[in-house]
């Protein structure tokens, strides 16, 4: 498993043929929930943009509104920087500097964000138990793969953090 | 949180929160506990919008993960409104309220 690592003024990643593979997609699939597939209703939009006055859908509206074009556009960007920085296909090293870093950061974050609520992940959810159970329910299923994915990427953005604090050291 | 809501000009009594006029009140910009962000991640966040120290931003996001919120900054509403949409660009879910 692949993890980032701080090289003077960059964020650097060595990634396998695979794992290039899996970012292009999670960072595809958001780009899609962005743009052709956007819909209020799916619980990921709701989460990725969330109602500013809770209790007051008019004022909720209103603010969305304004706002909402370019929150999506920077949420687009942010994935969007994901597979400039990858290749087609195959392995590659990957050096980020500080705005790629934190746009990448974001990225993996509305990524996970995603994938949390598609697997209804929760405060008290035990992820290596939900994947022993997958596992044992059937090991080439989509939520095995999905939860695989969902670990992989807590990881990598927790190693991406820790490059980019490392620079203010 | 003391700095964060003092009032700019010291008043001459304590006001009491609950009786002031709704006009009065300042609004605030709260952030809610989610099962998915990194608590390192949040924490940096904290740090990286507001420019809060380590610790502060630290206990900040322990009270929204133990608490399940917390109030992370007060002020005009413009300005909140502002903070909550930063904070949604960074995957924050946050809202805006009265206190």
């Amino acid at each position: 498993m692949s993890m980032f690592r701080r090289h003077a003024d960059t964020c650097v990643a060595r990634f396998a043929a695979d794992e290039v593979s899996v970012l292009r997609q999670v960072a595809t699939e958001v780009i899609g929930l962005l743009t052709d597939g956007f819909d209020r209703d799916d619980p990921v939009v709701e989460r990725l943009f969330p109602d500013v006055y809770g209790d007051d859908p008019t004022q909720a509206a209103e603010f969305r509104r304004y706002t909402e074009g370019d929150l999506k556009t920077a949420k687009i960007d942010q994935a969007g920087a994901i597979l400039a920085a990858l290749p087609a296909t195959g392995g590659a090293v990957v050096r980020l500097d500080e705005e790629a870093a934190e746009a990448w950061l974001r990225a993996l974050n509305d990524v996970r964000l995603a994938l949390g609520i598609r697997l209804d992940v929760r405060d008290d959810t035990d992820l290596l138990e939900e994947l022993d159970d997958a596992v044992m329910h059937d090991p080439t299923s989509a939520r095995v793969r999905q939860l695989t994915m969902y670990q992989y990427l807590g990881v990598l953005q927790e190693s991406l953090l820790d490059a980019i604090i490392a620079s203010g050291r | 949180m003391g700095g964060m809501t003092a009032p700019q000009v010291a008043p001459i009594e304590t006001p009491d929160i609950e009786e002031a006029p709704a006009a009065d009140r300042p609004w605030v910009t709260i952030v809610w506990n989610d099962p998915v962000n990194l608590m390192s991640y949040v924490t940096w966040v904290f740090q990286k919008l507001f420019g809060y120290s380590k610790d502060r931003a630290e206990a900040l996001m322990l009270d929204v993960h133990h608490k399940g919120k917390a109030i992370v900054s007060s002020g005009a509403r413009e300005r909140m409104e502002h903070d909550a949409s930063r904070l949604h660009a960074y995957g924050l879910w946050a809202t805006v309220d009265k206190q």
